[in-house]
């Protein structure tokens, strides 16, 4: 059997509906869907895994072990009071929330979420939009919605929520630049931006990039939380100092937006991890999943003569993938949550020192090393394989350890115990006796 | 006389690991997050034992046919601290004395169970009971009728030779 891309049309008699715009459509509504229901189930899970790790059961009152607490607080937040302040910049306190929550949902669209589908009218990449500039439209929307935080920071008038929008975008703007440095290595190894590629060329490697690329993936994760607004990195938010930051005069809807695009981006950042350096859809140790499209055929390998070998999509083949992909994305949901509910938050300058005299230097000079390693392999004229990922990985364990070495024992950031490491003795205080006695 | 103050002695900055330490509270979290213990009460389902000394809403005892025991003396408001006990005593054709009306304000009783101790008939109780929400504030003055409907068990009366209960 012939794989193609899906091609034809649908005749209905009075219009013909290209078969590839019904299968957009579906893929569309379809991961558009299941992104709101994970995220919903995310918020219960947050609330289960917190609740467990502090010995107690969670929410189990809606529905059976309850399932039915993130409907619950939806109708709850519909049908809660929107307030808006007096002082409140009435157009802009609107627009934050729609400017927040649009790029935490858009960036999924080029997120590869399985094996392409065999349909009887051609083969479905399992992605909405498959563009080629894959990474740099996920970079370019996970910034933008800094401004949705900002903006409501500011509109609310309120100086908490003003600080938290302050610290949002100072925090924000400095990680993102070590998340981008930290996918150059990526982008080099792959040579291209496209994460389906990406996932074909870690096929290839044989090896996932979060090991040739140990200290990308480190650097990556940390900026992904800062990113993310999560703790230990929750600055924006930080409820002990800031009522809840930016979000503090939201209420209704509009708090579950923000709510929504914190969750949605927790699960964009977890399935762009899972994709950059899990293999995304790959299954590992098996090579029947892989698949792409070369040159208007869909191949699953190159033969030792440099011939293609021709993939076989199935349909089971790509529920499999899927499932892959969703234990992925699920393992760094679980991390977030488990971090999150372990980790004590940083101080400001904390983070900012991170940011700037760590993240970025690392990642700079990451960046140089990996080039050079990797022209040097091309150099010797090493293929691109299993023996070339070995030596990557041999020099980026390396970095990690010395990095990790460099960044604790008091060098970088220390243990709470540390925190006041000034000598001290028992010693006894005199006190006048008291009188008449 | 001195006070002695122990200062915890922290450990150098060159000695602690931010990562070990993140890492071993990650193991703790963990070790707990996956155990099946639960310190939560399932509060409706599973209801506390109360002591057998609790004093919660009140109730009145009744006789066979249905009378209130409360023979009207008076004693339960006088020694009421709280001042929360409104009784209006009557006398029937043979003589006895009955409540026309006895109404507790529970929102003013502070439940020290002066009215049961000095009750010389045993006719109001404090009782083993906490569950007493009503939807407006005047449900909570209890009148006889209220009081005698009242079945939750009463509350045992502190017993000077056995201080424990034993």
């Amino acid at each position: 059997m012939d794989f193609v891309p899906i091609h034809g049309e649908l005749d209905l008699g009075f219009v013909a509906i290209p078969w590839a715009l019904l299968a957009m459509t579906a893929k569309t509504t379809g991961i558009f869907t299941v992104l709101m229901l994970v995220v919903a189930y995310t918020t219960l899970a947050e609330r289960k895994v917190s609740a467990w790790i502090q010995d107690r059961h969670g929410p189990n009152r809606v529905g059976p072990f309850g399932l039915l607490q993130p409907i619950a607080d939806g109708i709850k937040n519909f049908l809660k009071e929107e307030t808006l302040p007096a002082t409140a910049s009435r157009a802009f306190f609107v627009l934050a929330p729609i400017l927040v929550l649009f790029p935490s949902l858009v960036t999924f669209a080029v997120i590869p979420i399985a094996a392409p589908l065999p349909t009887p009218v051609g083969v479905v990449d399992m992605i909405v939009a498959d563009v080629p500039i894959g990474i740099l439209y996920i970079l370019a929307f996970s910034s933008l919605a800094v401004y949705g935080v900002v903006l409501g920071g500011w509109a609310s008038n309120n100086k908490y929520a003003f600080l938290g929008g302050l610290r949002a975008s100072a925090q924000m703007v400095s990680y993102e630049v070590a998340l981008g440095l930290s996918l150059i290595t990526v982008l080099m190894l792959s040579g291209n931006v496209t994460l389906t590629e990406i996932i074909w060329q870690q096929q290839q490697l044989g090896m996932w990039y979060a090991f040739p690329l140990s200290l990308a993936f480190l650097l990556f994760v940390i900026s992904a939380f800062a990113e993310t607004n999560r703790l230990p990195f929750d600055m924006p938010e930080a409820e002990s100092e800031l009522v809840t930051g930016y979000h503090t005069e939201y209420s209704a809807m509009k708090f579950s937006a923000f709510m929504i695009s914190e969750f949605g981006h927790m699960v964009t950042a977890s399935a762009l991890m899972a994709t950059l350096f899990l293999g995304g859809w790959d299954i590992p140790f098996w090579t029947g999943d892989n698949m792409f499209w070369h040159q208007g055929q869909l191949i699953s390998g190159f033969a030792a003569d440099g011939s293609t070998i021709l993939a076989t999509p199935a349909i089971w083949k790509t529920l499999l993938t899927l499932a892959a992909f969703a234990v992925k994305t699920g393992f760094f949901l679980v991390l977030y949550i488990w971090i999150r509910w372990t980790l004590p938050r940083f101080r400001y300058d904390q983070v900012m020192a991170l940011g700037w005299k760590v993240m970025l230097p690392t990642s700079l000079a990451y960046v140089m090393l990996m080039a050079g390693t990797i022209l040097t392999l091309d150099e010797i004229g090493m293929a691109f394989g299993f023996g070339y990922g070995l030596a990557l990985t041999a020099v980026s364990l390396a970095c990690t350890i010395g990095f990790v070495f460099y960044l604790d024992r008091g060098r970088i950031i220390t243990g709470a115990a540390a925190l006041h490491a000034q000598k001290v003795e028992i010693k006894t205080i005199s006190q006048p006796a008291p009188a008449g006695d | 006389m001195a006070i002695s103050v122990k200062v915890m002695h922290r450990p150098e900055p060159e000695t602690t690991s931010y990562l070990r330490a993140a890492l071993s509270g990650m193991a703790l979290t963990f070790k707990h997050m996956i155990s099946p213990t639960s310190v939560t009460q399932q509060y409706p389902e599973e209801q506390t034992d109360l002591s057998p000394r609790w004093r919660g809403t009140h109730r009145m005892e009744v006789h066979a046919d249905g009378r209130p025991k409360c023979v009207a003396c008076g004693l339960c408001p006088t020694v009421c601290p709280a001042n929360c006990i409104k009784l209006v005593g009557g006398e029937d054709d043979q003589g006895n004395r009955y409540p026309i009306v006895y109404e507790i304000d529970e929102f003013r009783c502070i439940f020290c169970g002066m009215c049961q101790e000095v009750c010389p008939v045993e006719a109001i109780h404090v009782g083993r009971h906490f569950e007493n929400a009503e939807y407006t504030r005047d449900r909570f003055v209890y009148d006889l009728d209220r009081l005698m409907e009242q079945d939750h068990p009463t509350t045992l009366l502190w017993d000077p030779s056995d201080p424990r209960s034993e």
